[in-house]
Formats: C-alpha cells, structure tokens, sequence
C-alpha cells in the first residue's frame, strides 16, 4: 500500500504517489462512486487519487450507468423513485426518469439508448427511451428484480431477482421472456462475456457463480470460492467485471470483504451432462483483500486498473490489474454502492 | 370460526405479456420444465390464525387483528411472483380461532379440503394438538409463533418446522451482545406467568453458556397491568424504584415478561441507573420494522404497501414460513407436498430473509437457524447476533439456542 510505504519512509505522500504510478501505467481521469447512506456522489480524481467533489443527490443514489462519451451519468435514486441524468462537467441534473424504486439501470449500447432498470419493489423491469425520458415497455418479473445486463449485440436482456432467486432472461425485439434459470439463493448481478456467448450470475447467498448458455439457457458451470479461515457463510458474491478478452473474471464477495480472480484460460466446454464444475476449467487465482463489503466494481478504460466501492469502509479500493495487487485506498462518502469510472 | 381465502389469481400482466420461457434449468439438477398453456396449477397453504386480544403496555403496540397473517399473505404474493414463471400458483387459505374455539377442528376443516401444509400462530399447546392430529395425514405445521424450547426438545415433533426462534436462541443472542459490550453482570427480573418462568430459565441457561453472572433475581408480583391510568404514572414512579433497589452491583437489567406486564415500565425507573434489556429496553427478535440492512428496505415497503401498517416479528414468521414452501416448490419443481417438505429438509435449502446470512432447518428439531436482531424498543436495530467472536463447527447460527449434541429431541 502506496500510503503506508511513504509514512515509512517519510515521504510526502503525493510526491512518492506520482513515482510509483510512472512506473505503472499512469491512472488518470475521474470516477464516480454512488453513496446509498448519505445521498451523495463522491467524484475521485484518480491521478490525485482523491475526493474533489461531493454531489448531492436525491435520497438513496445506487446503481449508475456513464453513456458511452461519459458525459451523462445516471443515477437510480431508489427512495425518490426517479432516476437522474446528471452531466459531469456542469453536475447540474439535465433529465429525470420518474419510476419507482429503480436499483439499476443498464443503457443498451451501442447508442445509449433504451435505458432498462430494475424496479425493485414492484417486480419490474421498465424500459425507457432517455432521449424523451417516455416508458417504452415494462416486463413482469420475479421479486426484487436487481441485476440487468444487455447483450454485446443488444438482442438479449438478462434480469436477475433476488428474492425468488432466478436469472431471467428477455428478447430486445419482441420483450417476450425467453427463459427463466433457476439459480442459488439471492441472484444480485449479471454480467455478459464480451463474446456474447456466456452469462455470469453470482448468488450471493448461495455463494456461487453460475455460468449461463447466452443461446441455450442452460447451466454451464457453477463456480465456489473458498477462502482459508473464512466461513462459507461470509464468502457472497455480488458483482462481476469480466475483462475483455474474456479471460479472468473479477468477482466482488461482499462481506469476505475480497475479491476474487477468477481465471478461463480456455473456454472449451467440456461437457452439459456433468453437473459438477470445472466445466471449462474456471478456476479462482487470487482472493484481493480490498475494503469491507465490496459490492460492486469497474475496470478503468485500460483495463490496467480496477475499481471496487466498499459498502462498510466507506471507501473505494484500487487494485493494479496486471499485478493483482491492491495499490491504493480512497475514501468516499457513506456506504457506497457502485464506482464508475469515466471513458477519457 | 371465519374462514377467508386470498385471491391469488395471477396478476395481470401489464405491457407485453410475458410467455413462459421454453424451458427453466436449476443451477444443479438439470431440471427441464414444458411451457404453460393451461392454467397453473394451485397448491394452498393453511393458515390457522389466533384471533385475541393482546393488552400491551404501550398503545402502539397493539398488535393488529392480522398480525402474522398479514406476513403469510404478502409471501403468497411473493411466491406467485415467481409462480407465474415457472408455472406455479400458491394460495392461501386462513381459519380464524378465538381463545374459546377448537384448533384442532380448524385444522380438520383445512386437513379435509386436502391441504397438507399448515401455518399458525396459535400458542405452544395447541401447536402440539394440530401436529398430533395432523401427523395421520401428512400435515405438517409451520410454528409462527410459540417460542417454547418444550416445542423443539422433549415434545418434539416430526411434523413440525419452527420459524419462530425459540426462547433460547432470543436469549443467547442478547447474552451473546452483552458478553460483546463487556456487560456480565446481570440482574433478572421476570414475572409469574409460566412463559416468564420458562424465558427467565433460558436467560439463566444464557448466562452460563456466554460467561454472564446474574447477581440477583427479583419477582415481579403485581397485579397485571393495564395502560397507564391518569393516576397511574406516579405508582409506577415508585414502585419500580422498590422493586429493584438494594440490588448488588450490576451492568444490566435482564427482564423476561411474555405478557408486557410490568417490562415495559422498567426503563428510566431502576434505582440505579441501568440500561433495561429483554422485553424491555434491548430486545431479541426476529424482526424489527425498522430493519434496512441486507434488502430489508423492500420488504418493509412491500409489506407497508399491502398491509398498510409495519411489519411485525410474527409477521416475518409467517412470511418465513410460506416463503419457504415457496422456495422449495421452485427449486423441487413440484406442488406436491411430500416433495416440497423434501427439498426443504435437504441438505440445498436456504432461504434468504433479510438478515444477513441464509436460513436453513435444523435437521434434529426442526428449528429454523436465523440470525436474531437486538432492537431498541421498536426504534432502531442496534446489532444483529450471532456476534463476532462467537464461532461454531457448523455454521454461526448455531451458537443461538439447543445444539445437536444437547438435544432432547428424538424424531424417529
């Protein structure tokens, strides 16, 4: 830890920051961590790798999306049932979606447009053009509907519901349900490979990661994590950030307060009829030790870096990808839910 | 005895109809489901519900005539939710009996429409008449509400799943916090009705487990106590300061009064100045209408929305309970009864419930592990048990209450 080592040795901090990030690849742009207790959008500055603004926002700001030039964020502000659309040079709101209780949202890309959140308190999953901020559809669903991924494509919508447990999955063109996979306790979040062939769907109370057949909807492989010295109970996976050549999954797992490396060097498919894992050779590298509760994670435009917002330490943790090291510590305002990080 | 039946016809759909996907897939089994084209088929849950009135202490207490009901209700809705995908429908089928009416005949009255699994809230003698009558039949009984150890050890029952703690588990969660907060000595207060007996003995039983000291015990023999009178606050002014004067040094005033008789009047009026825990003051439960963490929020607003009050600990029994034929149904894929309670006993079933960690059955008494929380009075959650530091071979949940190896219970 980059702060710890220059107490050590006397150094100013931002002095021996800037030497040891040249010698990485230098980080640099902003980020945005959303922060559900005190209705605040903590705005980071990674080349300072500080706090330099605090946005207010309505009550309980959580799941955010960036379009893709990243000057819009938006916001889902649960218990003021509205999403907004902030713009991050002015961070004055530039648009609101009013829909009630919205966890998340995922903008369908490319084109930023629909816009598809998770309804949470009404077994919703509701559409939006963000242009005229109008519904286009809305889609029953399970209860407590949470996760939301959009195809590489945009032709496949994955939901996932917490409390009844399934990964649901709809069509972008007809909206009809295509399928519903029944999955481990709890599903939080969904995330597509970048082929567009496989979902991951972590269960947090189950405490795995089921990897889903984007064509066939079947169940590919189940991947468990075990963490020496911690009690399975602890270990609840939330979010995934898959890179892009679709080779290592990193998986946040909540109060274990770690995050996982998950490695898929080939991604042959061995065989369906098996249901134990290891199907295609999915295998857990690393444990991160971050902050406490990471729930939620993203990668800087590189790739090189990646972020985590760490729920019960009210901070942001920075691990060096290409290392699998965590590098630096950045505190944000109270229980952040999710960090964005801008394009440029 | 009234009867009534929720409406659970599938909601409409709004928007485009959702169409059944071509098939569902469990993460391990492999399971393949058809596509619905009929209407899906119904599996109702009975409710035996204890109509009474409660005198509580304080007013807004009160609980309402659907308490726990009310929780049974809203999981129905949360199991059709999911239902409408995987092509099941649940229904709920309630009876209400009054103090003088037989809660065995509501039981026969469900029993003969072919229902097979039972939910009440009905007090620890009758839990024990429904499960022997119901144990010819196949019926299995959900306890929503009675907290007696008796009802998971000696009087044990095959038939029984417990979703409400037992006064152990309440006991040794509080204990467990005092021990964390460095608070060992105790001074117990309970009162004369036998559920007071019963929870003073597992507060004792707490203390020796956790490391706790009780300095003294102390009787409470009033008369049974009403809402405060105009004149009445005075009395009490006085009174509580008798009852618990002279006593040795102590960290906490650990009070088990079932029946809200005198508890509540305990806070602000000790000789010394103490904090009041138990049914006063800390309180172990299982729920709490202020509790956000872990999802909480949206099943407090679901509740809100449908129940138009808070949401009670009996309340979250009772969900708990349906939630949980719910879930197994899903996982089982099957309406059937014996395959529903199959899959709930196995070694897979968990069951999230906005606390934390999963629950589960306790396969050597039926008991379901939950984690319990320490509620100031209704007003805010102050901790969760089990507490940090307190491990066990299995899982954390089973530092709370009977572990197998002291079990008195024999299912055959």
């Amino acid at each position: 830890m980059i702060r710890r080592r220059s107490v050590l040795l006397g150094l100013p901090p931002a002095l021996l920051l800037a030497s040891a990030t040249s010698a990485e690849a230098a980080l640099s742009g902003m980020a945005y961590a959303s922060n559900e207790k005190d209705n605040t959008i903590s705005v980071i500055d990674l080349a300072a790798m500080k706090t330099v603004k605090t946005v207010p926002t309505g009550q309980r700001p959580r799941g955010m999306d960036l379009t893709s030039d990243g000057g819009r964020l938006l916001v889902c502000l649960g218990d003021s049932n509205r999403i907004d659309i902030l713009d991050t040079k002015s961070w004055k709101v530039v648009g609101s979606i009013n829909t009630p209780d919205p966890e998340y949202a995922a903008l369908r890309q490319p084109g930023n447009n629909p816009l598809y959140v998770s309804n949470e308190n009404n077994a919703l999953v509701t559409v939006w053009n963000i242009d005229t901020q109008k519904m286009l559809v809305q889609m029953p669903t399970g209860v407590e509907p949470e996760g939301m991924a959009v195809s590489p494509d945009g032709q496949l919508v994955a939901n996932t519901t917490e409390t009844t447990s399934m990964a649901q999955f709809f069509s972008y063109a007809t909206g009809k349900n295509l399928a519903n996979v029944l999955v481990p306790p709890r599903p939080r979040w969904a995330a597509f490979t970048h082929d567009g062939r496989e979902v991951w769907v972590s269960s947090e109370l189950g405490g795995t990661v089921t990897v889903i057949d984007a064509k066939t909807f079947k169940v590919l492989d189940t991947i468990h994590f075990v963490v020496e010295g911690l009690r399975s109970t602890f270990i609840q996976p939330v979010g995934i950030n898959i890179t892009r050549d679709d080779k290592r999954a990193f998986v946040c797992l909540g109060p274990a307060n770690r995050v996982a490396v998950v490695d898929v060097p080939e991604r042959k498919v061995l065989s369906y009829v098996s249901t134990s894992s290891k199907m295609f050779n999915a295998t857990v590298k690393k444990y991160l030790l971050v902050g406490q509760r990471p729930w939620h994670a993203n990668f800087t435009p590189d790739e090189k870096y990646l972020l985590t917002a760490n729920g019960l330490s009210n901070d942001v943790s920075v691990i060096d990808v290409t290392r699998l090291r965590v590098i630096n510590t950045v505190p944000v305002g109270q229980q952040p839910w999710m960090v964005l990080i801008s394009p440029s | 005895m009234i009867e009534s039946r929720l409406s659970t016809k599938e909601r409409p759909l709004t928007g485009r109809r959702a169409v059944l996907g071509a098939f569902a897939v469990t993460a391990g089994a492999g399971l393949l489901q058809p596509a619905a084209a009929a209407p899906a088929p119904t599996l109702t849950i009975g409710y035996v519900h204890w109509l009474h009135e409660v005198d509580t202490l304080s007013y807004i207490f009160q609980p309402a005539p659907n308490d726990g009901r009310a929780g049974a209700e809203v999981a129905i809705a949360d199991n059709n939710t999911t239902g409408r995908f995987l092509n099941q429908n649940f229904a709920l089928a309630a009876v209400e009996v009054r103090d003088n009416e037989d809660p065995v005949a509501a039981l026969n009255s469900l029993i003969g429409k072919g229902i097979r699994l039972v939910i009440t809230d009905r007090p620890a003698a009758d839990v024990l008449k429904m499960a022997n009558a119901g144990a010819p039949h196949g019926v299995t009984i959900f306890n929503a509400g009675a907290a007696e150890d008796s009802l998971r050890e000696e009087d044990c029952r095959g038939n029984l799943i417990h979703t409400a703690p037992s006064d152990n588990m309440l006991a040794d969660a509080l204990a467990q916090y005092l021990i964390w907060k460095r608070w060992p000595r105790w001074l117990l207060a309970y009162g004369e009705h036998p559920r007071d007996l019963r929870l003073a003995a597992a507060y004792r039983r707490a203390a020796k487990i956790f490391g706790a000291h009780i300095v003294a015990e102390r009787q409470y023999k009033g008369k049974v106590g009403s809402r405060e009178t105009d004149t009445g606050l005075i009395d009490l002014q006085k009174e509580l300061p008798v009852f618990t004067q002279n006593a040795p040094n102590y960290d906490v005033l650990v009070a088990a009064d079932d029946n809200s008789v005198f508890a509540g009047y305990l806070p602000y009026r000790t000789w010394d100045a103490r904090l009041v825990a138990g049914s006063a003051g800390l309180i172990p439960t299982s729920w709490d209408p202020n509790s956000e963490e872990w999802g909480g929020r949206q099943m407090q607003d679901r509740f809100v929305a449908y129940a138009h009050r808070f949401m009670t600990a009996l309340d979250m029994n009772a969900w708990v309970a349906a939630r949980m034929i719910g879930t197994a149904a899903s996982y089982a894929q099957s309406l059937e009864p014996d395959k529903i309670m199959a899959y709930m006993r196995g070694p897979d079933f968990q069951l999230g419930a906005y606390r934390g960690l999963s629950l589960s059955i306790r396969d050597w008494n039926g008991q379901v592990r939950q984690a319990i929380l320490l509620s100031d009075s209704g007003r805010l959650v102050v901790s969760v048990s089990p507490q940090p530091g307190f491990l066990h071979q299995r899982t954390v949940l089973d530092t709370l209450g009977t572990d197998k190896p002291e079990t008195k219970c024999k299912l055959s």
